[in-house]
């Protein structure tokens, strides 16, 4: 991909700012990255190759931890992230039943996790720390507790609803 | 630099107590993860509002110098109290008042007649299910009753954001005490004495491990603490953390201590961001304060803390593994020895403790070894946490005695076994799954057996963190066995063959016994492929990956054999194996499951009730998913 200089630096200039503040140390990598991703929702290659560039080192390297961890995505995600827990408290409760529902409701699949309009990506996750509350879910920050096919779809429709009112 | 010491902290202990006396009723609400998702918060906003309407003082931090006798309120926030299924939780101090499931709603009442005046709102207070009688607080409801919360103690009365309250509870006393008063030998030896085994899963003496890293010589070392806590169904070190940030602090500080480290981390998963919040906003207090940072308690020594999120992976958990991920490389272990006690994160020698046996530590300073060890079994010294979840009454956050029994935990403290409705049902546990994804089941037999380290490892579980999920007799133990597979498969991380490989075969064995395709020889084979991938991995994740599978090939062989010989899973999960049959009192033979069945499967005269044929059936749900009475079973 071609870009001009001046548009590729300004393009960078906030995963510049985070690679100071950590003092371009090698050891923060999985810090900058976090905070890369916070930035940017995801972690674009070309980024990937500008981190690796900026703190010297190879940029398989930052791949390789950059696909290591779970929680770095190479691709965009949703506005609304929705996080089925499918942690063993939940699982023994009914979690695969509200995937289910929201994998057909959303149109997606294990394989495919964000819908086409990049309003929703669903990801199951294993153990929220909340199963006291078991089947848990949580959309972007908030957790919902003890949800059952009918609320989860509920929860879905009302960001829905609440979307198309300010759009 | 500032410092702090012992005078000091007794003065804001004092000052603390006598504020606390001057404040005529304290409101506590819960607001730990489960609580907050029950819309704790919004209770908590409705009860500010409430007390300023009727202009009594509100105080939501106490304040050192209050003189004059008008009525005032402290109203604070807590870490998780514990009783999750029942939340939001509001605790009304003196009385010790315990009002569960409140609702914003509620607010206005609370003030008025609980606040202003003496009275108990009956309608609020917990019920015991089996015995309708309503409990006014923590002290008369079995769930706490029977429970000996030592190291959660504080965790839900405290406000865990002030640091000054966590003093007032004789907090950072005993850090003052092996800064100025004890010899790092000293407490080596007080933490053998006691007994403390690792709370994290390997159960090691906590007082040898910090003895071996003691003698070894280097100009730097480090303290870990990990709070990683991927065991998926566990959440004790997410409410410690969140809790009481600072019991977590001080014990890492005692760890330095006692091996000479000027510089500890906090490696917290990233699925717990108020959990990473509290712990910083400790640190950062605990340094404002002149407890972290030079010239601690003004004995010369340093020490410094950061917090280190998570990136999401379960094998980080794992300490070698986690150190790699500290210094910013991919979460791989490594082979031992050298143990981190020799060579550790960045090549120092290293401690790396869990956060439940961190926040033991204090304790066993401030009360001594004899104390702690009075508690537990001739082996398993001292209390430990479970997050007891699953099918049963009272899910939640508990701390038992080791040695306490399943039938104490699930039956007395957790109130019953549920049905998959939430009703208490007298059928008893299927079983009880102990230690995640490393650990094993637990039956019905077993439930006298008071559980310590060395009780369950020879029943082929383990403590493990401490979940502790109990199923109903409606759970299919071949299904658990693949959730369990499926999720070491996931988190293997690739590194050596026989975990990477191994445990992808186990679950495509168990994938042909759930599918109907598997045979008496499955099940061996699936036993023998185990044992290898037990013997032969390189890390405790993949030593540890065929326990699920084992165990409950043990323990439950019968429906390991039902599966495969009668290709029949007796609580109809396993979709291959389903038996789909026509309730013949509810088919009033419309016919539309028989025109819409692609295989044909179904017929029947008109308005006379159906038959499937078994041998024909792909049991693919269509005819569910068609009738309007209710009438297919086995869905
Ligand atoms: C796969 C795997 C995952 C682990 N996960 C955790 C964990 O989440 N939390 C923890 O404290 N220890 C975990 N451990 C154990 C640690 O390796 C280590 O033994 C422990 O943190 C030592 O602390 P302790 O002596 O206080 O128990 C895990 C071990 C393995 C093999
Ligand atoms: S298992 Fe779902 S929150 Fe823990």
């Amino acid at each position: 991909m071609k870009t001009e200089p001046n548009n590729n630096l300004r393009q960078f200039q906030q995963v510049l700012e985070i690679i100071e503040k950590n003092n371009h140390d090698k050891t923060h990598l999985i810090t900058i990255l976090q905070q890369v991703q916070d930035a940017y929702r995801y972690l674009p290659p070309q980024v990937l190759t500008y981190i690796a560039t900026m703190l010297k080192m190879p940029v398989a390297e930052v791949y390789g931890v950059a696909t290591f961890y779970a929680h770095f995505s190479l691709e965009a995600k949703g506005k609304y992230v929705i996080k089925v827990c499918d942690g063993t408290a939940c699982h023994v409760k009914g979690s695969s039943k509200l995937l289910d529902t929201l994998y057909s409701k959303l149109k997606l699949s294990e394989k495919k996790h964000t819908t086409d309009d990049m309003m929703f990506t669903l990801e199951a996750v294993s153990c929220l720390g909340a199963c006291g509350l078991a089947p848990v879910m949580v959309v972007n920050d908030k957790i919902y507790g003890e949800v059952n096919a009918k609320r989860c779809g509920e929860i879905v429709d009302n960001i829905i609803n609440a979307e198309l009112g300010e759009g | 630099m500032k410092t702090i010491t012992k005078a000091t902290l007794e003065l804001i202990r004092e000052h603390y107590n006598k504020s606390i006396k001057s404040v005529h009723k304290r409101i506590i609400v819960c607001a730990g993860t489960g609580c907050i998702a029950n819309g704790s918060m919004l209770v908590y906003e409705a009860l500010e509002k409430a007390i300023k309407a009727t202009g009594m003082e509100l105080f939501v931090e106490l304040e050192l110098d209050v003189h004059d006798d008008k009525k005032k309120v402290h109203l604070n926030g807590s870490g998780c109290q514990g009783f999750c299924a029942q939340g939001p939780l509001v605790n009304i101090l003196p009385e010790e008042t315990m009002y569960v499931k409140v609702k914003p709603e509620d607010a206005l009442e609370i003030i008025e007649r609980s606040i202003l005046k003496d009275e108990v709102i009956e309608r609020l207070l917990y019920v015991n299910p089996v015995t309708g009688e309503r409990s006014r607080g923590q002290l008369d409801i079995p769930f706490y009753k029977l429970q000996n919360r030592l190291v959660l103690g504080e965790c839900g009365h405290v406000d865990p954001e002030n640091i000054r309250e966590y003093i007032a509870h004789n907090g950072y006393f005993a850090a003052e005490k092996v800064f100025n008063h004890m010899t790092d030998v000293d407490v080596c030896d007080t933490l053998v004495d006691s007994g403390l085994r690792g709370r994290g899963g390997g159960g090691f003496s906590t007082g040898k491990k910090w003895h071996l890293t003691r003698v070894e010589k280097s100009d730097k070392k480090y303290v870990i603490c990990n709070g990683d806590e991927g065991d998926p169904g566990a959440f004790m070190d997410r409410s410690l953390m969140e809790g009481n940030p600072h019991r977590v602090i001080e014990g890492i500080m005692i760890a330095a201590r006692a091996i000479n480290a000027n510089e500890g981390y906090v490696y917290v998963r990233l699925e717990y961001p108020l959990a990473v919040k509290r712990m910083r906003k400790a640190i950062e207090d605990a340094m404002d304060a002149g407890i972290l940072g030079e010239n601690i308690f003004g004995s010369g020594k340093s020490m410094h803390i950061s917090v280190m999120e998570g990136a999401g992976a379960f094998v980080c958990g794992e300490e070698t593994a986690l150190m790699a991920s500290i210094e910013g490389k991919r979460g791989m272990p490594m082979p031992k020895p050298p143990f981190p006690a020799q060579k550790g994160l960045f090549g120092k020698p290293t401690v790396i403790n869990n956060v439940e046996t961190l926040a033991a530590v204090p304790l066993i300073i401030r009360n001594g070894a004899s104390w702690f060890n009075q508690y537990g079994t001739s082996t398993s010294k001292g209390t430990k946490t479970f997050a007891l979840t699953g099918h049963v009454a009272n899910t939640g956050l508990i701390e038992v005695p080791f040695g306490t029994t399943l039938r104490e935990i699930v039956y007395n403290i957790g109130g019953g076994v549920t049905d998959n409705d939430g009703k208490v049902t007298g059928d008893g546990f299927k079983a009880v799954q102990i230690g995640g994804p490393s650990g094993g089941c637990l039956t019905e037999t077993d439930i006298d057996l008071p559980l310590d380290y060395d009780n369950l490892i020879a029943k082929g579980a383990m403590v493990g963190s401490g979940g502790l999920v109990v199923m109903n007799t409606q759970t299919c133990m071949v299904q658990i066995a693949r959730f369990f597979m499926n999720f070491t498969q996931n988190e293997s991380c690739g590194k050596c063959v026989p975990c990477r490989e191994g445990t992808k075969q186990m679950l495509s064995l168990l994938d042909e016994i759930i599918e109907g395709n598997g045979t008496i020889e499955t099940i061996e084979l699936l036993q023998e492929v185990g044992k290898c991938v037990k013997k032969a991995s390189l890390c405790g994740l993949g030593k540890t990956a065929p326990s699920p599978v084992l165990s409950t090939i043990e323990k439950f062989n019968d429906e390991y054999l039902q599966h495969v010989l009668k290709k029949r899973c007796a609580t109809n999960n396993c979709k291959s194996l389903r038996n789909v049959t026509i309730d013949i009192e509810k088919c009033i033979g419309c016919t539309s499951c028989a025109r819409k069945c692609p295989v044909g499967a179904i017929s029947g005269e008109k308005k006379q009730p159906h038959v499937i044929n078994s041998d024909l059936c792909t049991k693919c749900g269509v005819c569910n998913s068609v009738c309007k009475f209710n009438a297919i079973l086995g869905f």
